[in-house]
């Protein structure tokens, strides 16, 4: 069995099959669809609450996501996790600053790849609450549920994605 | 009838389901590489299709195990009203800094789990970042523009007036075609 287990890749086709499962597991035992962008959300009231106290749980956004350890929060510790242990079982886990392609488009500068990678994770987390959702919560959860909203939101991921992509790698020649 | 509602109320309990589903879904997006950044930059200049595989076979079976479930009483159905202001401007920033950065939110964190440093100091940061920036814009945006563009209709059945088993029908032949396509032109 850890000979499936340890492989680096699983078909595409099995993983997703894998998260659909998952994500009516979800609904079942949580009455959740799994989503991860509200985790952020959590993680930057838990952080403001130590460093401005309990008067932060009082703005209008933290009183509609209030900062505690629960369902919405645990689900970013435990990706890490299964991540981890999946890499270490396939024996891919790797200390990497830049990944391949970046490096042939843009070089080996880790200044410029964090600063950009600091931007992108701005824009993703400004979207994704804006959104209500991201990849995971309307891509996959919302879509399932047959959510207009997640079909717009969805479609438009790929708009700004696909046209970002191309202009971005278009500047590394 | 199973009554689930004590299990869903008891926060402790859900704090660790949503560990534990969390250990599985990271396991699962690793596996699937799309934790990798030269993955997804592949999806989006479209010279690899491996997100877009696990993300129609991933809404292919959740469809089904969802609408089964359903007419059993075991799940509900959890969409918010949507509007362009918000789903499409939102989609769209979204979309920047998806490219940007190389990850989604969920995915980045799977990268961490990889050794991916971009993805722990670039990525989880401007994530925690961008959410407390968002949540200074909130009170403007929550009267402004994301009640901008209602849709009258939450769910495709409405849309198109028509019957749910149907629309999963089409959807799923629509997925079914749209995958064997990509495997046909040998992505």
């Amino acid at each position: 069995m850890l000979g499936f287990l340890g492989l680096a890749t699983w078909s595409p086709y099995i993983v997703g099959v894998a998260i659909g499962l998952l994500v009516c597991l979800s609904l079942v035992v949580s009455d959740r669809p799994l989503g991860c962008s509200t985790g952020f959300v959590k993680t930057c009231g838990l952080i403001e609450r130590i460093l401005r106290g309990k008067n932060v749980e009082k703005t209008e956004y933290y009183r509609e996501i209030p900062p505690r350890v629960d369902w919405q929060f645990t689900i970013l510790p435990g990706i890490v996790i299964g991540a981890f242990i999946s890499s270490i079982l396939s024996g891919v886990f790797a200390l990497e600053w830049i990944p391949p392609l970046w490096a042939a488009t843009f070089g080996r500068d880790i200044g410029l790849r964090i600063g950009v990678a600091l931007l992108g994770g701005i824009f993703l987390a400004l979207g994704a609450r804006w959104a209500g959702g991201c990849t995971s919560g309307h891509g996959i959860s919302g879509n399932l549920q047959l959510s207009v909203g997640s079909m717009v939101s969805s479609a438009c991921f790929f708009i700004g994605g696909i046209l970002t992509a191309m202009g971005l790698m278009s500047l590394g020649g | 009838m199973v009554d689930l509602t004590a299990l869903h109320k008891n926060t402790p309990v859900q704090a660790l389901l949503g560990l534990l589903i969390g250990i599985v879904f990271g396991f699962l997006l690793q596996k699937g590489a799309v934790t990798t950044y030269d993955v997804i930059l592949g999806q989006l200049l479209l010279t690899d299709f491996t997100v877009v595989k696990v993300m129609l076979s991933a809404v292919f079976t959740g469809m089904i195990g969802f609408y089964l479930l359903k007419r059993k009483g075991l799940v509900r159905r959890h969409v918010r009203t949507a509007s362009l202001g918000s789903n499409m401007v939102g989609g769209l920033i979204f979309g920047v800094g998806f490219a940007l950065l190389g990850y989604c939110p969920g995915t980045v964190a799977g990268a961490v789990g990889q050794g991916s440093l971009d993805a722990l100091f670039g990525g989880v940061v401007g994530l925690v970042l961008g959410a407390g920036l968002f949540s200074r814009m909130y009170p403007q945006l929550s009267r402004g523009v994301l009640q901008k563009g209602r849709f009258r209709s939450q769910t495709l059945p409405e849309l198109l007036h028509m019957n749910e088993a149907t629309v999963i029908g089409l959807m799923a032949i629509c997925m079914l075609v749209l995958l064997a396509g990509l495997e046909f032109l040998g992505f």
